[in-house]
């Protein structure tokens, strides 16, 4: 487990904490333009674990880049160099 | 609700059906491969979709016009509890993201089209292959009657659905005739007609939704009056169980229900057989993976849509049928033209999900129930020609549900179908990580959730129902409120941990896995996995 990797967990575990959490939204105020709490905050995590994903897809892109590089190395001899 | 056919949005309706229809027949030459008898090509689309199609196809797949008619529906009579809708399609991105890439990569190396495929390969067992497809095969057939559900709703506000004392025929002559243009280009084209049309879907929903986020408000006074009329209405006792009728945020009892029932839910999306279908057909893992990134623009519409619920409450609007609230909604606010788009939208809505649902059962039956027990030695083309004909069967056997019995019929299954997908958990996300389990002990696993869970559901009462009347039930140990499916699912796990402790430690045969662990990370491009599929072997006893 790499310290990227354990971001990425974080990333997709966060939207789960927060939305079955039920209690820490189950509010009315403070509405906004006349919506209640409870219904823009989940809309609005919508967005948030949206952008959450997006980074853990980024950074395991990157992982992966990471380790296809490390391996091609490794068998080629430390042929790799890009 | 028929005082008589609103004949402008019925033509605008009828234009946008016909379309739909050309392009549905239209598709079998879409993106045509060389080998088009192949189960590959017609029911998975050639495995070729790129990131946008899988967009629209995923996004047409799992938000059906019977979400559209019954999140709002939900909100409209009860509020809050409705919404659960919103958070469950958030949990269900994170857990695509961690899962179906792994899925993806075995599929493809090993030329899996169903999820059963993957369950007889792993384990090496056709019987829980068996159980998994004709799970798969029951909780389909239920949500494929409810997409006619959908249409009927809309064809009913239009005024085309007949009153009570019209003929049976002429009542639901409109629903055949939608029903038969949607079977014939399924079986025509494949996976690639409901690909195509997703995209007419999608746009005018979005057009639909952005319209009437702004301009029903704006004709009703603002949120605040909308919402004020929702929570007057929903402090209105209930005669006959003498409480509230709805409330605008859940109160503690409840939030549990709502947890539950977005979780369960979340883990029961991505186990149809449809999203898998759909899944299966991106051209890579990477299209899989970008998508869970851009697939939640559907979920921030669904959290819109189902606000429309209280819009409809402010508007005054009342249906002893809460499914026909939204397009009442929109027949009375939207000028007539646009009304007939709304209710296109929500029709073409209900074909795109029928369309891809017929084909997973097809695929499910053909390959692991046909080409597993009955014809082992069938070719490609038979396959082929199978799936087309069950496309078939498994529709007219959801229009059945649909005419012969009781709307509430099949309401009632597609709740059974929710928990009853959820028992292929362990079995397919367990067997994507590890092959710990015992291939026995998850078949056990599997009927104690499904009893379980039909009992449990069987002996909810509404004060409309006697039986089937909810999803949630008291857990036992935690003594909250909380959904069936979840519960059942636990269970089923338990079940299947102790088992498979007990049959490892009598040496029970445990099948060959015939994966091996890179088959779980390969992508396109890798040897064994793009261009050439291999020949799919049949499993070794």
């Amino acid at each position: 487990m790499t310290p990227v990797r354990v971001v990425i967990a974080l990333c997709l575990f966060a939207p789960f904490v927060a939305m079955l959490w039920v209690g820490s939204y189950a509010k009315v105020e403070p509405a906004f333009i006349g919506i209640p709490f409870f219904y823009w905050y989940q809309m609005a995590w919508v967005l948030i674990s949206t952008a959450l994903t997006m980074v853990a897809y980024v950074l395991w892109r990157r992982d992966q880049r990471a380790r296809a590089a490390s391996r091609r190395s490794s068998t080629k001899d430390g042929g790799a160099s890009s | 609700m028929t005082e008589g056919v609103n004949v402008v949005a019925l033509v605008v309706f009828c234009l946008f059906f016909v379309a739909v229809t050309v392009m549905g027949f239209l598709a079998a030459r879409w993106r045509r491969a060389a080998n088009e008898n192949s189960l590959d090509e017609w029911g998975l689309g050639g495995r070729s979709f790129g990131t946008w199609i899988t967009w629209f196809l995923l996004g047409g797949d799992l938000y059906t016009a019977y979400t559209f008619v019954a999140v709002p529906a939900a909100i409209y009579a009860g509020g809050a509890a409705g919404f659960f809708a919103v958070p469950y399609t958030i949990l269900v991105y994170p857990l695509i993201f961690t899962f179906l890439p792994r899925l993806w990569s075995v599929s493809h190396r090993h030329g899996y089209v169903t999820t059963s495929d993957f369950v007889r390969g792993r384990y090496g067992s056709k019987g829980l292959s068996l159980a998994v497809a004709i799970t798969g095969i029951l909780a389909t057939m239920p949500y494929i009657a409810l997409q006619l559900v959908g249409i009927q709703a809309v064809l009913d506000v239009m005024g085309v659905g007949g009153g009570e004392n019209t003929h049976w025929f002429v009542k639901d002559l409109p629903l055949l005739i939608a029903f038969g243009v949607l079977a014939a280009y399924t079986y025509s084209s494949g996976l690639r007609a409901p690909a195509l049309i997703a995209f007419v879907k999608d746009t005018l929903i979005y057009v639909v939704i952005a319209v009437a986020i702004i301009y029903i408000p704006i004709k009703l006074g603002g949120f605040d009056a909308v919402f004020e009329a929702a929570s007057g209405k929903f402090e209105t006792v209930n005669p006959v169980t003498e409480k509230p009728t709805g409330a605008l945020v859940p109160a503690e009892p409840g939030q549990w229900t709502y947890a539950t029932l977005a979780l369960g839910s979340a883990l029961a999306l991505f186990m149809y057989p449809h999203s898998i279908t759909a899944t299966l057909s991106s051209k890579s893992r990477e299209v899989i993976r970008r998508n869970t990134t851009i697939l939640p623009l559907y979920s921030l519409m669904l959290g819109l849509l189902a606000l429309l619920g209280f819009m409809a409450i402010a508007a005054g609007i009342k249906v002893a049928n809460g499914q026909l609230a939204i397009p009442q909604l929109f027949e009375n606010m939207f000028p007539s033209w646009f009304a007939g788009v709304a209710f296109a939208a929500i029709g073409i809505g209900a074909l795109v999900p029928a369309a891809i649902m017929s084909i997973a059962a097809a695929n499910l039956f053909t390959r692991n129930i046909y080409k597993d027990f009955l014809k082992p030695d069938a070719t490609p083309e038979q396959e082929t020609k199978v799936s087309k004909i069950v496309s078939l069967l498994v529709k007219v056997g959801a229009l059945v549900f649909v005419l012969g019995m009781d709307k509430t019929v099949a309401i009632n299954f597609q709740l059974l179908g929710g928990i009853w997908i959820l028992q292929t958990f362990p079995a397919l996300v367990g067997g994507l990580f590890t092959r710990w389990f015992h291939r026995w002990a998850l078949i056990a696993g599997w009927a104690v959730g499904m009893i379980y869970g039909t009992y449990q559901a069987y002996q909810v009462s509404s004060p409309t129902q006697k039986h089937f009347g909810g999803s949630s039930a008291e857990m036992p140990l935690i003594g909250e409120i909380g959904y069936i499916g979840l519960t059942a699912v636990v269970l089923n796990v338990l079940v299947t941990v102790v088992l498979t402790f007990v049959l490892r430690a009598a040496k029970a045969p445990e099948g060959v896995d015939e994966t091996s662990p890179s088959d779980y990370t390969a992508d396109s491009g890798d040897p064994g996995v793009d261009p050439e599929l291999p020949p799919v072997t049949a499993a070794t006893h």
